[in-house]
């Protein structure tokens, strides 16, 4: 059966809208237990949301932002005004605010740890049980959403590769497109993730 | 179409961000994690639109694929939620 390019396109976007709502499901059943978790424990989650950075969250939010927007001109630059050259370094500049995130994200872990704020730690088994909770909580869907942001990197450098190669191109471009749905994904999670985390008042 | 749109977008959604990090600093009480989830839900309505172009989508599942999938997390959570409120 021959289908025509144009069904193609719908279909590859179809496919991709599906994959990213088990995305959004997979951090939906999360989203679900943290709600219940903070509803049981409001003031130890509140005690332990005071202890992250405001700052770093803020940093990182702002960094991902501007990722997703030098993701969206990396596409309009080649489907719209067909210049490669132009899309590759905007790929390059998303891949680099993704890296930033990790870097910021690793400082905020790696004091986290100094401080003995980790899972199964000994010094975190000593505080209340709602802060034991949140902390279990901050780590699994903070680590799961920085695994979503290093698999976003190497799906755009791919794409970098094969824009440079031409093999994406003005007239084959729905896979950079996918990947940018998924790259803007990634940054609607943070979107979730920054509020619920850092800023419990 | 010009790209200066995009960029609108995103100065909307620094905006968007400064203003929840400072409602946050107010301690405006239990209305702030209404405050807090509104404008998350703005700023990703927004991201959904124009990042991901679903403004100009034309396939009507596509554009409710999303929706749908939000009503029924809403509906998960929110009826857990009731039962833990309720207990």
């Amino acid at each position: 059966m021959e289908l025509e390019a144009r069904d193609q396109k719908v279909f590859s976007r179809v496919g991709m809208w599906l994959f990213l709502l088990s995305e959004i499901l997979i951090f939906g059943g999360l989203f679900l237990v943290y709600a219940m978790y903070r509803a049981k424990h409001p003031a130890d989650f509140h005690a332990a949301s005071m202890e992250l950075s405001r700052f770093d969250g803020t940093l990182n939010t702002t960094i991902l932002l501007t990722s997703s927007l030098t993701a969206v001109l990396a596409i309009f630059s080649l489907q719209e005004l067909n210049k490669p050259r132009r899309t590759a370094l905007y790929l390059a500049a998303t891949i680099g605010f993704g890296f930033a995130f990790l870097v910021v994200k690793a400082f905020e872990w790696g004091a986290k740890f100094q401080h003995g704020l980790y899972p199964r730690a000994a010094e975190l088994g000593t505080r209340p049980h709602g802060e034991i909770l949140y902390f279990g909580l901050y780590f699994t869907m903070t680590g799961l959403h920085a695994l979503h942001v290093i698999i976003g990197m190497v799906v755009l450098s791919v794409m970098l590769a094969w824009v440079l190669g031409k093999k994406v191109t003005q007239q084959r471009s729905a896979v950079l497109e996918n990947a940018g749905l998924y790259w803007h994904l990634v940054d609607i999670i943070w979107i979730f993730l920054f509020p619920l985390f850092y800023l419990i008042s | 179409m010009s790209h200066v749109r995009y960029f609108y977008v995103w100065i909307a959604l620094l905006v968007l961000t400064a203003i929840t990090v400072t409602t946050a600093g107010l301690n405006v009480g239990r209305v702030g994690i209404i405050i807090v989830l509104v404008i998350a839900a703005t700023k990703s309505t927004m991201v959904l639109l124009w990042f991901m172009h679903l403004r100009s989508e034309k396939r009507l599942l596509l554009k409710l694929l999303v929706p749908i999938a939000i009503a029924t997390l809403a509906i998960f959570i929110g009826l857990t939620y009731m039962d833990i409120l309720t207990r």
